[in-house]
Order: structure tokens, then C-alpha cells, then sequence
């Protein structure tokens, strides 16, 4: 194999494979990528066995062959490059080393053989759907706050991405539940979603897709199999295995008729509870919201810390009553409201919480209140 | 390890690194017995079995009924084959559960870092308290030994190790009464002619698949590829190469000190109908779930144990999406896992559990937990009700037609 790539190129594409790759590994292979040149392009594979993350850049080939290297160690290397360089790389059965050049910078790395690294099938994939790309970002952003990281209900370490129909209209739709709150975000479903199977994208790769999803063009084709999901971003691709489990009934609570309806400003409440959750016990976070008409008076108290208090005006006209929340997930979901508005819909103290953002229907939140 | 040269006794009077050792496991020798000796003195010479029933199994065979060959966990007839003139004592664990008691008392006063395993054992971790008792760990443990037999009147033996592992099989060397140290440096050539089930986790399975690659000692573990261990066994492959060369990074954790609850009944005769298994159960899941409530926790993991008439323990567990602290949700599931076991099998003990617990505040907060609330309303209602009129005040019919 022997090439010549420019560092631009060949740092852009590096820079999205290998961040797939992990720092410590009991394989060695699964610490290198794969290099293949081939006509005019040099393309990247890096993979964890769990997630593959593919791209391509144009290169002159002078002569065309696979071989695999240190991931991390020639990101870096290319990376402290001098801009606009020509970068040289060349393997021969001479040297069992990968040769890098660039100016007077020369190096040789190790390398493992091509037909060695594990290679992802793309078996049974559903055809390419075409999802606008700032939707596709918008349903992400919006819910994997939520994800839960406990491992022992794996089915919930990742967002659930699946089609629903109601009222006639297929949507698609993301839901993230840690079990003690619930985001879900929706879109119309694009052309060629329906029917596909419901999949569970594990965090780490909807982490990766995001990030690729930076570099992407208008839309992001979409393939999903009940095993795998892949995401295409033009020349960059990523595919991943989703989780194996049944994600749970998530309509089952959410509540449709709390009758105690309440809006404020979602600015002001949020900037609040981050003043009062200042001496709220590291563990629980615990905030008291006392409502009533026209106001909801924030408390924590903390044996330790000492106490706060702050009122907020809000907009309310029902029963006084008070109810507590963990501040930290108050603040994640205040955090995702777009408008300047927040409607909140209570039931009483130990039910579930509704909260939406009154400019977009297409989000809803659900918040588990803690004792106070 | 060095015997004592008056008397020959495996007894740890010296050890190179006795003052830097301090990770120990503490075991009382033959509990429960020991406890009904003391108790009743015409005992002391006779063989004394703990266990219930005709068709029980033993709890405890004090040394003396060991020498026939009784042991813990025989069934009962076989241990009184064996040894026909043992007393057999049923387990009072009121008692038991009051020595303990006392011997923690002690043990609280050396350091707060105990970790107990059961009523009788623990481990202890002594690391940097020998400034504040002006005396190294060995020494410590040494008078705290005294110091039981003393005022309390039974014997336990230590074990005293850089970490868990060789702490828990230093303790077994020499007991009853024993003392005896295993240092880093021994710790690996002590444990190569030993048989792999000496390492924690390694039952009979584990033991059958190491043998196919021809390992049978820990020295064959210490020595084997860990390619080839990890390859067989997972990370658990990478486990017993640590520990087979003595190594053990487990801490002592005083939190970690519950890890089950369960409960289980062996019956006057074998029982195969699913309908009488279910019956027996129920009563069983009441009594966990009202221990989880009133330790305030909630197991993650149930399990069923059941006992086939030839003797063999089948046990089958289940991680529950929601940790649960109710009699429903653990028969519910208790349930599932007995009518996945084949139909028709005859069975002479079972029984129900949780474990992996989690603080049950949180586990209730849990927005799919709405079930799990609404029966854990209903049972603690029940829990109160009893309390204030008695136990019978409140039956549901499953527990009257076991009646």
C-alpha cells in the first residue's frame, strides 16, 4: 500500500472514526483501524464490536492495499501535523511497519494484519430512510438527558426509537426514561419509517451519531434491523448493534388528565431552583415546591447546609398543595424547553408530573416527585 | 507457616509479616451448638446436632458430631445414621441472633470497617488503627478472641491475610480456637496443590468445565494462560487468576453486610402438585417481603430454591425490573419460575428469596413502580394491622387453605 492523502482529510476522517475506538483493549486489533486504499479514495474503519463508524477521503493511490494501525497513536500524530501538509503513507512486506511522512517527519508504526479485524455485517437492514437532519438532532437533544445508566436495567441505557400512529398520523418518535423521569420527542414520520421495527440505540452510539451528525448534509439515511441500527452521514457511516430487551410500556405513565395545570416562566423558575438547590443534599437534590394561586414558594432545607427559600410568580388559579422534586432533573428538563413559557400538570404529590413546552407539542416530559 | 515448637499446634505464633498484615475474617466454631452447650452444660460431652425435624437438614454438628462424620447441611437422617446417639437440638435463632449481637458489640469497638457474612462470621478490616490501639491488628485480634471466650463463653477462630480471600481461608486452617496468618508473600505457593473449589464462586460446574482443560489445582489456574481462563470462564476466568495467585481487591464494606433474604420450609412429605408447592410458597414470600419492609430495602433479584427427594438444590432467580419489597410482586415471580421447572416433579423443600438490595425510598420512586406501590399499600396496611391485633388478624385465603 502506498498513498498520498492531504492532513485536512485525513485528520477529518481519522477524527470521526476513532473516538469508536477504546483506550484499553484485551484485543490488540480492536485498538487499530483499518486502513483500505483503493481507485482515488482511502476509507477508515474503526470499531468496538459493538458500534462501527466507517468514512472515506480522496487520495492519490499509488499503490492499492489494507492494512491496520494504532488508532489513537496516528490521530495524534496527524493531528500535530503542520496544516496543509501532504502526508505519505506506505506499507510494504519489507518493512512490517506502517510508514508515515510528512516534510521532514517520518515514522513507523506497528501494524496488524487487515484480514484480522472484525468486520460488522449490515445483514438484514431495513432500505435507507431519509431524516432531515436537524429533526433527527432536535429528537436526540431533547431526550438523551434521560437515559439511564444503571446497568441492571440495560433496556433502559439507551433511547427508544420507534413509529407510532395516532389520530391517523405516523410519527417517529425517542423516549429516554431513567425511571425517575421520562423525555420523549416526536417527528412525522419520513417517508419509508413506517413499519420499521421499534430499536433501543444504545448511549454511547447515539453519543456518536450526534457527533457525526455535525459534518452531515440536509438528511441522514437511516437503516434499522431488530439487531442493528446504522446511520448514514454522506462518505461517513455508523453502524451499531442496539440493546437486546423489551423497553418498557412508557404510555403507561405518562398521565393524560392532571387536572392541576400551572404555567411560568421558564427562565425565572429554572434560575431559582438552581439559587435554592445550591444547599440541597448531594444525594437526593431534593426541592419542595409549595403552589399556590399566583405563586409556588421553593424550599430546600438541608440539616447540614442550612436553608433557602425563593418565590416565584407563576400562573395558577387551583387547591394550594405542595410537592418535591429532585433538582437536578427540574433543571434538565426546564433546560430543554424551547419557548420562554413551561406548562406544568400536576395529579398530587406522588403521581407522575406532565411537563410540556406550550410552542412545540412534539416533546413531553414526565418527572417522578420525590417525598418531602 | 511456622508451628509452635512446644506443642506442635498450627496455632500462628510467628509469621514474618504478622504486624503488617490486617485484613481479617472472624468465624464462631460450631455457632449454634456452641451456643447450646454453654447454655445447658450436661451437653458439653455429647454430640449435638442443630436442625429440624426428622426430615430437616443439619444447621449446625458441634466437633463432637463431626467425628462421626455429621456436617452441616446433611439431611438429617443421614447425620443421625452416622452419629445415632446426637442430641438434636431445634435452632432457637432468637438466641443466636443475641450472641451475635454481643460478639458485634466487641467487634465494633476495634474498628467500624466489619463487614458481617452471617450471624457468626465476618470480616474485618484493621488497616491503620494500630496508632489508636497503641497494638498491631494480630495482637488486637488476638485479645478480642479472649475476650469472647471470656464473657460471652464461646470460641471462634481468626484469620488473618492481606486481603478477604486468604483472610476467610486462614480462618479455616486451624479451627476450633485457631489463629493463622497468611502472608503475600506464601500466599501463592500455600495455595498451589489446593483443589480449585477452595476459590470463592468455583462450585461444581465451574470446577467440571476447569477440569475439561485440565485444571485442578489453583496452581494450575495460577499457571494457565489467561487467554484460555478468560476464553472458558469470561471475566470470571480473570477473577480466579487474580485469586489464585492471591490476589483479592474486594474491600471490606460494612454496607454490603445483607445480601439475601429468604425463606424456605421442608415438607412432612413430598409434594409435586403445583397447586400445594404454590400454597407452601406463598407464607414464604410473606415472611421475606415483610423482613425487606422492615429492613427497609427492596431486592432487585428473586429466587426459588426447590429440593428434589434425592437431595439436589435447584435454584432459579430472576431480575425484577422494579426492586420489589412485597409478598405479591416476589410470588408473582416466585411463581413464573416454579411453572418454567418441569411438571410433575416431586419436590421436599422450597423456597423463596431476594437479593441485590437497593434502599427501598428510591426503588419507590420509581415511575414503573405503580404496582409495586399499590401492594406495597395494601401490605403495609397489613403489616400495621397485624401488629396491633395479632398475626391471624389478617389471612388472605392462600395462607388459610395451606392451613
Amino acid at each position: 500500500m502506498k498513498l498520498t492523502i492531504e492532513r485536512a482529510a485525513l485528520l477529518k476522517a481519522l477524527g470521526h472514526v476513532q473516538s469508536v475506538v477504546e483506550r484499553r483493549n484485551t484485543i490488540p486489533i480492536l485498538s487499530n483501524i483499518l486502513l483500505s486504499a483503493e481507485g482515488d479514495r482511502l476509507s477508515f474503519s474503526a470499531t468496538d464490536l459493538d458500534m462501527e463508524i466507517i468514512d472515506e477521503g480522496f487520495a492519490q493511490i499509488d499503490v492499492p492495499g489494507q492494512i491496520t494501525a494504532p488508532a489513537h497513536t496516528l490521530y495524534e500524530i496527524v493531528r500535530k501535523l503542520p496544516d496543509g501538509a501532504d502526508v505519505s503513507l506506505s506499507f510494504s512486506g519489507d518493512d512490517p511497519r506502517l510508514v508515515i511522512q510528512a516534510g521532514r517527519s517520518r515514522f513507523n508504526l506497528p501494524v496488524l494484519p487487515a484480514g484480522d479485524f472484525p468486520v460488522m455485517s449490515s445483514d438484514g437492514l431495513s432500505s435507507r430512510i431519509a431524516v432531515d437532519t436537524n429533526e433527527l438532532i432536535r429528537l436526540i437533544d431533547k431526550t438523551r438527558f434521560a437515559i439511564s445508566t444503571e446497568e441492571t436495567r440495560y433496556y433502559l441505557n439507551g433511547l427508544y426509537v420507534h413509529t407510532v400512529n395516532e389520530g391517523g398520523e405516523t410519527k417517529l418518535r425517542a423516549v429516554a426514561t431513567d425511571g425517575h423521569r421520562l423525555a420523549l420527542a416526536e417527528m412525522p414520520a419520513p417517508e419509508g419509517a413506517v413499519g420499521i421495527p421499534g430499536v433501543i440505540v444504545p448511549r454511547k452510539t447515539i453519543a456518536e451519531a450526534r457527533r457525526l451528525m455535525e459534518s452531515a448534509g440536509e438528511t441522514v439515511d437511516l437503516q434499522v434491523s431488530p439487531q442493528k441500527v446504522r446511520f448514514e452521514f454522506g462518505a461517513a457511516a455508523l453502524t451499531s448493534k442496539v440493546i437486546d430487551g423489551a423497553f418498557p410500556d412508557y404510555m403507561r405513565v405518562i398521565p393524560r388528565d392532571n387536572a392541576k395545570i400551572l404555567t411560568l416562566d421558564n427562565d425565572l423558575f429554572a434560575k431559582a431552583v438552581d439559587r435554592v438547590a445550591t444547599i440541597s443534599a448531594e444525594k437526593s437534590r431534593s426541592v419542595k415546591l409549595a403552589v399556590e394561586p399566583g405563586r409556588i414558594t421553593l424550599t430546600v432545607r438541608n440539616m447540614e447546609a442550612g436553608q433557602a427559600v425563593e418565590e416565584v410568580e407563576v400562573d395558577y388559579d387551583g387547591e394550594p398543595f405542595e410537592i418535591g422534586f429532585n433538582a437536578r432533573y427540574l433543571l434538565d428538563v426546564c433546560g430543554q424547553i424551547a419557548g420562554p413559557q413551561a406548562e406544568f400538570r400536576f395529579a398530587d404529590p406522588a403521581s407522575p408530573t406532565l411537563v410540556v413546552d406550550p410552542v412545540d407539542p412534539g416533546v413531553k416530559y414526565v418527572l417522578m416527585p420525590l417525598r418531602v | 507457616m511456622a508451628r509452635c515448637p512446644a506443642c506442635a499446634s498450627p496455632r500462628t505464633v510467628f509469621h514474618e509479616e504478622l504486624g503488617t498484615l490486617s485484613i481479617a475474617h472472624m468465624d464462631c466454631d460450631a455457632f449454634y451448638a456452641s451456643v447450646e452447650k454453654r447454655d445447658d452444660p450436661s451437653l458439653r460431652d455429647l454430640p449435638v446436632i442443630i436442625g429440624g425435624g426428622k426430615r430437616g437438614v443439619v444447621t449446625t454438628a458441634c466437633y463432637i458430631a463431626r467425628m462421626s462424620g455429621a456436617k452441616s447441611a446433611m439431611p438429617m437422617f443421614k447425620a443421625l445414621k452416622l452419629c445415632p446417639d446426637a442430641v438434636v437440638i431445634k435452632p432457637n435463632f432468637a438466641k443466636y441472633k443475641e450472641e451475635s449481637r454481643r460478639i458485634h458489640e466487641k467487634l465494633d469497638r476495634l474498628t467500624p470497617l466489619i463487614q458481617p457474612l452471617s450471624l457468626d462470621e465476618a470480616w474485618i478490616d484493621l488497616t491503620g488503627t494500630e496508632r489508636l490501639h497503641g497494638a498491631t491488628p494480630a495482637q488486637m485480634l488476638a485479645r478480642l478472641q479472649a475476650e469472647i471466650e471470656r464473657d460471652i463463653g464461646l470460641t471462634v477462630s481468626v484469620g488473618l491475610a492481606p486481603n478477604k480471600f486468604l483472610a476467610k481461608i486462614a480462618s479455616e486452617l486451624d479451627k476450633p480456637r485457631g489463629f493463622s496468618a497468611i502472608g503475600a508473600a506464601e500466599a501463592q505457593s500455600f495455595l498451589a496443590n489446593k483443589p480449585v473449589n477452595i476459590l470463592p464462586g468455583v462450585g461444581p460446574a465451574t470446577v467440571a468445565s476447569l477440569a475439561e482443560i485440565g485444571l485442578r489445582t489453583v496452581g494450575d489456574i495460577a499457571a494457565a494462560d489467561l487467554k484460555l481462563l478468560a476464553n472458558r470462564l469470561g471475566s470470571g476466568g480473570m477473577r480466579l487468576h487474580r485469586l489464585a495467585h492471591g490476589q483479592d481487591s474486594r474491600i471490606v464494606d460494612p454496607d454490603q453486610a445483607r445480601k439475601t433474604i429468604s425463606a424456605e420450609t421442608t415438607f412432612n412429605d413430598d409434594l409435586h402438585k403445583r397447586e400445594d408447592l404454590e400454597d407452601e410458597l406463598w407464607p414464604l414470600c410473606e415472611k421475606v417481603a415483610k423482613q425487606a419492609r422492615q429492613e427497609g430495602v427492596a431486592g432487585r433479584v428473586a429466587t426459588l430454591k426447590l429440593r428434589t427427594p434425592d437431595f439436589k438444590i435447584h435454584t432459579r432467580r430472576r431480575t425484577l425490573a422494579v426492586p420489589t419489597q412485597t409478598a405479591r410482586t416476589l410470588f408473582q415471580v416466585a411463581r413464573e419460575l416454579l411453572s418454567a421447572e418441569p411438571r410433575g416433579l416431586a419436590y421436599r423443600l422450597i423456597g423463596a428469596g431476594l437479593t441485590e438490595f437497593v434502599d427501598a425510598d428510591t426503588a419507590g420512586a420509581d415511575m414503573f413502580a405503580d404496582e409495586e406501590r399499590r401492594a406495597l399499600k395494601s401490605e403495609t396496611a397489613i403489616d400495621a394491622l397485624r401488629g396491633k391485633f395479632g398475626a391471624a388478624a389478617v389471612v388472605t385465603g392462600r395462607a388459610l387453605k395451606g392451613r
